[in-house]
């Protein structure tokens, strides 16, 4: 398998410190001898492996850029570079990875309560417990600000009412971070599985994230205690921050899915013969295919890593966020594309990851923020107006 | 338990080898280097038993200053001490050079087990751990696949064609680890960030009483005439054999017989 660090024309390693290259590997070999060899299967099977939840803990990697509780306290660049290495194997682990550690350990450092952070934080992060995130509700996805769930204060409980969709770990979830509205703004809640009146139903059919469990969440007169509030909510802006977190893992991830369907193109193209002997890679229309894989796949290095280092520096706009997302999932989907056009009919079967990985990422492309909700933000950020909600 | 490992640091298995312009050493250009996997074996071993009996682990290596990546990994796994000998280029592949530096680094270092990896992939020698054992006077046990450790001795099992031989050792003792010894673990993250933090002490090889230049020249067991890459395969050959099976299983059995001479 053609490696792409044989291939560093642009010295990226030397960019790296030791630590964030010996994360990189580490995070790789376990891919390699933990994910690889079954994921064809288990994307097939629609199973999610739940007992590499706590190998995931083990090494580290759930909440690897936190450092309370324990936790490994890698910076922005290493993290990034975890999620890279989590997507060269499937967009689905990664999707867990990204939502337990940016989406439910991350609210809940930020805006829990010292007793949520106390139960919570090292069953998370050891993998001993697994969290989920709704926000996104059937009938608001990229406008969320519409959510109908509601929470109420019913003496010492609040009562929520509502449906989450397309909820990443749904219904595996022993925590769920649910968001909804209440007298006070948006809240976040801390829903357990056992709630009365919580239950969860899995989106099934999907083409997609095949190897991760999507589910909606459903509350009905669902009772939780006064203190499953995260004290520290206050209104949207909350649940944006963690999908800033979140976009910014994604950005990374979508580079290891490119890398990785590269690798598959450019070994295929070298090894599949047709016309007189000569391998496809020796027709200049498969070159061009390689070389605007490998070209973007370069600039989308230098663009994660940058975020990274602002990101490190408290200095990453959530736009700047959205331009690496934005940019890196598209740079991946065409990889994809480019890939199994050049695996011909053995493009769409599962004897090569290409496939698997073009599936994936239709759904990376519209999640976290669609491809075109990212562009709007950049518009905004460009004219100052904001073109999803126009001044009247 | 005190326990030593020595460690070598090696190309990735799985780089692509190309012959630098000398014609004797390797291209080093673009190679990703990597801790032994056979040293691999040899840490999780010292790690695994001062898990369970106590005592700490120091991580040993002769090499040039990148080997100190190595070292970092074997922190990151869980080592507590490395120890970086710094040299190497002009011994490499003289196993009796490299067992000399090891041994004077070692002889006044306490240690109840020195743990090797059976050989280091690089050049893939296999002596270095029988004679570091004879220089420093201690018993060695090689190609350890499982090892039942008491307080003073071990019972060890090593491969020989076939089958195994069960050795009962006094410690302390030189083993070297054979795959199947254990499963080594992944460095957590976490070790790696602490790795940051564990020493790792630098020597120079005539700190130690020795000269490497002499290693490398009068007193050099072993020099390298050239290297060479294996020869590129040959393209294979289909016999087709749709159209007349029977005539296409006899040219088989006939290539087999007279030109691949399989029987």
């Amino acid at each position: 398998m053609t490696e792409l660090s044989q291939l560093d024309l642009y010295h990226m390693d030397e960019l790296l410190n030791e630590d964030e290259r010996m994360v990189r590997d580490t995070v790789r070999r376990w891919v390699e001898d933990r994910i690889l060899p079954h994921i064809e299967e288990w994307a097939w099977e629609c199973t999610f492996p739940l007992e590499l939840v706590p190998e995931m803990g083990k090494l580290g990697i759930l909440g690897a850029n936190y450092s309370d509780f324990g936790l490994p306290g890698l910076n922005a660049v290493a993290y990034g570079l975890i999620n890279q290495e989590l997507e060269r194997g499937d967009s689905g682990l990664r999707s867990f990875a990204s939502v337990q550690s940016a989406l439910v350990m991350y609210p809940i450092l930020q805006w829990g309560s010292q007793e949520q952070k106390e139960r919570w934080i090292p069953l998370l992060g050891s993998g001993h417990a697994i969290g989920c995130f709704g926000l996104t509700e059937p009938d608001f996805g990229s406008n969320p600000g519409g959510m109908r769930t509601r929470a109420v204060r019913d003496g010492g409980h609040w009562i929520l009412n509502g449906e989450k969709a397309w909820i990443t770990n749904g219904s595996i979830a022993d925590v769920a971070v649910v968001w909804a509205r209440t007298g006070e703004g948006v809240r976040g809640f801390l829903v357990e599985r056992e709630a009365p009146g919580f239950s969860t139903v899995d989106h099934h059919g999907k083409y997609s994230l095949r190897a991760s469990v999507t589910s909606q969440l459903v509350f009905q007169d669902c009772q939780i205690p006064a203190n499953a509030v995260l004290p520290g909510t206050t209104g949207l802006k909350n649940p944006l921050f963690c999908l800033t977190q979140a976009r910014y893992g994604i950005a990374w991830g979508a580079l290891g899915s490119a890398m990785a369907t590269f690798a598959a193109a450019l070994d295929y193209a070298k090894s599949r013969i047709q016309f007189g002997g000569k391998p496809i890679a020796s027709h200049q229309l498969v070159q061009e295919k390689l070389v605007w894989m490998y070209n973007e796949i370069v600039k989308g290095q230098l663009l994660a890593l940058q975020l990274g280092r602002l990101k490190d520096a408290g200095k990453a706009s959530h736009q700047a966020v959205s331009l690496a997302k934005r940019n890196n999932v598209w740079v991946a989907r065409e990889c994809a594309k480019l890939a199994r056009e050049i695996h011909g009919a053995n493009g769409i079967v599962n004897e090569y990851p290409v496939m698997r990985h073009l599936m994936n990422l239709e759904t990376v492309y519209t999640y976290e923020g669609t491809h075109d909700i990212h562009t709007l933000i950049l518009g905004q950020y460009l004219t100052g107006i904001p073109a999803y909600e126009p001044p009247a | 338990m005190k326990c030593i490992v020595c460690m070598t640091h090696v190309p990735d298995t799985a780089s692509v080898i190309k012959i630098g312009a000398d014609g004797k050493h390797i291209d080093e250009s673009g190679i990703k280097w990597i801790v032994s996997p056979y040293d691999e074996y040899a840490l999780e071993e010292a790690l695994l038993l001062t898990e369970s009996k106590g005592g700490e682990v120091t991580v040993v290596t002769y090499g040039p200053q990148r080997a100190e990546a190595g070292l970092r990994e074997c922190l990151a796994r869980g080592a507590h001490n490395a120890v970086h000998i710094v040299g190497g280029e002009s011994t490499l592949g003289d196993s009796l050079a490299i067992a000399k530096v090891l041994a004077a680094a070692l002889k006044d270092r306490e240690h109840d087990v020195v743990l090797c990896g059976i050989k280091g992939v690089g050049t893939d020698n296999a002596q270095v751990g029988p004679m570091l054992a004879e220089l420093l006077g201690l018993p060695h046990v090689s190609g350890v696949t499982k090892i039942e450790w008491s307080d003073a001795s071990i019972v060890a099992h090593r491969e020989v064609e076939g089958g195994y031989e069960v050795v009962e050792s006094p410690l302390p003792a030189v083993i070297t680890a054979q795959k199947g010894l254990n499963e080594p673990r992944y460095a957590a993250l976490k070790g790696i960030m602490a790795a940051k933090r564990k020493p790792v002490e630098k020597l120079e090889v005539g700190a130690l009483g020795l000269d490497e230049s002499a290693l490398a020249g009068v007193e050099a067991t072993y020099s390298v005439r050239s290297l060479e890459l294996p020869p590129a395969k040959e393209a294979g050959k289909i016999i087709q054999g749709e159209d007349d099976p029977k005539a296409a299983a006899a040219e088989l059995v006939k290539l087999l017989a007279d030109e691949a001479k399989v029987f």
